[in-house]
């Protein structure tokens, strides 16, 4: 066997577990590492501005690729830096794996410098976390971190490593295991037979069937199988804001994202159901509305790989813990051999109801905003300008905010691992990062990061990046002058007292600012100007394009659950009009 | 209402650490917790006890599940079951007074396992209603320092917790 030393083994598992690109930034306790790192070629590394933007990147690569994705950092400030980004990872499951220099064995605990304790710091945002105490252990460890990360609900794992562990004056013989075990480990890889039985005749019974899905569905790569399911059975299909392109966005049967920016049709049609089953969605708060008044009279399917998602919100009736993809098959299966169809008649009349739904305050059916023209450009028209421009096909990465929820409901995803947003924990900051780990993956892809003033100077950083690995992202920022989303509850919450929500014209020159990191900033104020500069925007394809586009700076997201208190139909419709 | 959690987990170093920190960051209450290894050295027996309604102890045993240390978990309120729980108790001791303490750890078949001038230490297992009443007899007014274990549990009958 070979002999190599630990940091050469660290870099060599890395190789061995499919790793092709990292995201880091080197420090003191790391170095051994690095130097491993830079006498191969077998791992690419992607020297990032901060080490938040490492994980948002490997992050993003994770979810348009399905892919792990892997971090490299320093300890202290290297390792908390990437915090932020883990819990992004965690809270919406996504696969990552993070390796962390740690100080030397015998100065853990010493108030050594640079040290923090990382597996107590992350412990709270991760799957698992190890500290790896050999040079011996270091490969199965690295093995054990991609295997817990990728199976079962995915999530992130840290592997801390003290620097005397991968010094290259120890070598030992290096393996990387076939198989990997853990007795303490073993993730569902079916459904239960008899309740997925149960689920099928409910839904064959069903008179006002909803299909609820989310981000588990395209974890599992389980969207074909959604997909025909939903056709077979002639369901009516709302996503949750982690699960757009899970169903296809244009398709008849997709009735838009529920929760509080959902659809009128898609939360008043979950409202009246007779049963809801919910793929891959854990009812979060931010669906649900009150759990209380959630959904009265439907009994609910839940399928889900995490037996904790069940029933932790709401209670419901017929779980199946498991893979998505194979119950969904299961499911799809058992009805084809079965002949039996849904109540055909009961769905007729379904269908008529919500395309009523449909008519009268829906997203799609009819403009639900005022008119962009001259100065006044409406954010709602630059996405589906940006929609238009690109054919509907692009990659879209955002941040968090008002800009965010207007891109999940006029952007029409019709395929999974499209849309790259930080959906639980909400990170701003994570756009601009994301999008490069996705332009990395797929270098040829029109890859935009739907943005808002506020969100793009937490990670602006990352445009040097950009430029050192030319990484030609595109950079759709709707400048509404104010932290728009903060603003928007201030308006309807706080008698418009907008605290610490303006800046004062103290916003950069954006067009300037890309100028300096040989860029090029384009800026938007007239309406009549915007497709033709969003189109010489994406003409601009090997061009890092950043576009300032001044939007309606008082515009608010609608459909706006009304909360306290509200069901799921309970909605603002407009600043003056409700449910 | 009061359950008693039995956990199996990995004698790893961390790996109590995991279980604790998941009750205070879900906001789970632990009245007692007590651990060690077990005769296979590389696992852990661990019992809690805690307070809350079905659902809140449903979703404890499924987090503590989810944990990748843990093993096996079980609430053995479901079932029939022993628990114990070892006290020790320094009391002060005068006088005519030792006799009466003594009479009275005779009483809970406690056994004095210490024995200073003006001090006895007593050690007292049983369940933990049994060491409460210990303390109510001997009165607040002897007592100068308690040290209790915490509850640990098993299922009787065939039933085993294991690999």
């Amino acid at each position: 066997m070979e002999l190599l030393s630990g940091g050469e083994i660290t870099i060599r598992a890395l190789a061995d577990a499919g790793v092709k690109h990292i995201w880091g930034y080197p420090g003191g306790a790391a170095l051994h590492i690095y130097d491993a790192l830079f006498q191969q070629s077998d791992v690419k590394h992607i020297l990032v501005r901060h080490e938040q933007a490492a994980t948002h990147a490997a992050d993003a690569y994770a979810r348009a690729t399905g892919e792990v994705g892997a971090v490299l950092v320093t300890s202290g400030p290297g390792a908390t830096n990437a915090v932020t980004g883990i819990a992004t990872a965690y809270m919406d499951s996504i696969p990552m794996v993070v390796i962390s220099g740690q100080v030397p064995l015998e100065k853990i605990g010493g108030d050594a410098f640079q040290e923090t304790d990382m597996v107590g710091v992350s412990r709270p945002v991760v799957k698992h976390s190890f500290m790896v105490k050999r040079a011996e252990d270091i490969a199965e460890t690295i093995a054990k971190a991609f295997h817990i990360a990728s199976t079962g609900r995915p999530g992130p794992v840290v592997v801390d490593i003290p620097k005397d562990v991968v010094t290259p004056n120890y070598k030992v013989p290096y393996q990387f295991p076939e198989n990997v075990r853990i007795r303490s480990y073993q993730p569902t890889s079916k459904g239960h037979a008899g309740q997925i039985k149960r689920a099928v005749k409910e839904l064959l019974k069903a008179k006002r069937p909803v299909i609820y899905s989310g981000g588990g569905v395209i974890l599992a790569n389980a969207s074909k199988q959604l997909t025909e399911l939903a056709r077979l059975l002639n369901a009516p299909v709302t996503n949750t804001l982690m699960g757009l392109g899970a169903y296809p966005g244009t398709d008849q049967q997709f009735i838009g994202m529920l929760g509080m920016h959902g659809t009128f049709e898609a939360n008043t049609a979950m409202h009246h159901a007779d049963l809801i089953l919910a793929v891959g969605v854990r009812f979060d708060d931010r669906v649900t509305n009150t759990p209380d008044k959630f959904c009265p009279h439907a009994k609910i399917v839940h399928i889900d790989i995490d037996p904790t998602s069940i029933s932790k919100t709401v209670r419901v009736d017929i779980p199946i813990v498991g893979p998505c993809d194979v119950i969904l098959q299961d499911m799809l299966d058992q009805l084809t051999a079965g002949g039996e169809r849904p109540d055909g008649e009961a769905l007729a009349e379904w269908w008529q109801q919500i395309n009523g739904w449909r008519e009268r305050h829906g997203l799609y059916t009819a403009p639900r905003h005022e008119p962009s023209e001259g100065s006044l450009i409406k954010p709602q028209d630059v996405i589906k300008t940006l929609y238009k421009v690109t054919g509907g096909d692009a990659y879209i990465t955002s941040d968090v905010g008002q800009h965010q929820m207007f891109a999940a409901q006029y952007y029409l995803f019709d395929q999974p691992r499209r849309w790259i947003n930080s959906g639980g924990l909400g990170t701003m900051g994570f756009g601009l990062p994301a999008a490069m780990g996705v332009q990395m993956a797929y270098r040829d892809a029109t890859v935009a990061c739907v943005t808002g003033e506020g969100s793009i100077q937490m990670c602006i950083q990352e445009l040097s990046t950009c430029t050192q690995y030319n990484l030609p992202v595109k950079i759709i920022n709707l400048n509404n002058q104010a932290l728009g989303m903060v603003r928007q509850w201030q308006d309807m919450q706080y008698n418009s007292r907008y605290s610490e929500t303006l800046y004062e014209d103290s916003l950069p020159d954006f067009a300037k600012l890309m100028g300096a990191y040989g860029h090029v900033g384009m800026e938007v104020t007239r309406y009549e100007d915007l497709e033709q500069k969003m189109e010489e925007c994406f003409s601009l394809r090997d061009r890092v394009v950043f576009m300032d586009i001044y939007v309606d700076r008082s515009e608010h997201v609608y459909p706006m659950h009304v909360a306290p208190n509200g069901s799921m139909r309970d909605m603002w419709l407009s600043k003056t009009e409700r449910t | 209402m009061k359950r008693i959690i039995s956990v199996l987990m990995e004698n790893e170093p961390g790996a109590l650490s995991r279980v604790v920190g998941l009750f205070a960051q879900r906001g789970y209450n632990i009245d007692t917790l007590t651990v060690a290894p077990t005769e296979d050295n590389t696992l852990s027996r661990l019992t809690l006890t805690t307070q809350g309604n079905d659902q809140v102890i449903e979703q404890i045993t499924k987090q503590l599940h989810k944990l990748i240390d843990v093993v096996k978990v079980n609430d053995l309120t479901n079932g029939s079951h022993l628990e114990r729980e070892l006290m020790l108790i320094k009391v002060r001791a005068k006088g005519e007074e030792r006799a009466e303490i003594q009479r009275c750890a005779d009483i809970f078949r406690g056994q004095i396992v210490d024995v200073g001038a003006g001090v006895y230490t007593i050690q007292l297992v049983g369940d933990s209603t049994k060491l409460d009443a210990f303390i109510d007899a001997l009165g607040d007014t002897r007592i100068l320092e308690v040290v209790r274990s915490g509850i640990s549990g098993i299922a009787r009958g065939e039933k085993s917790m294991r690999l």
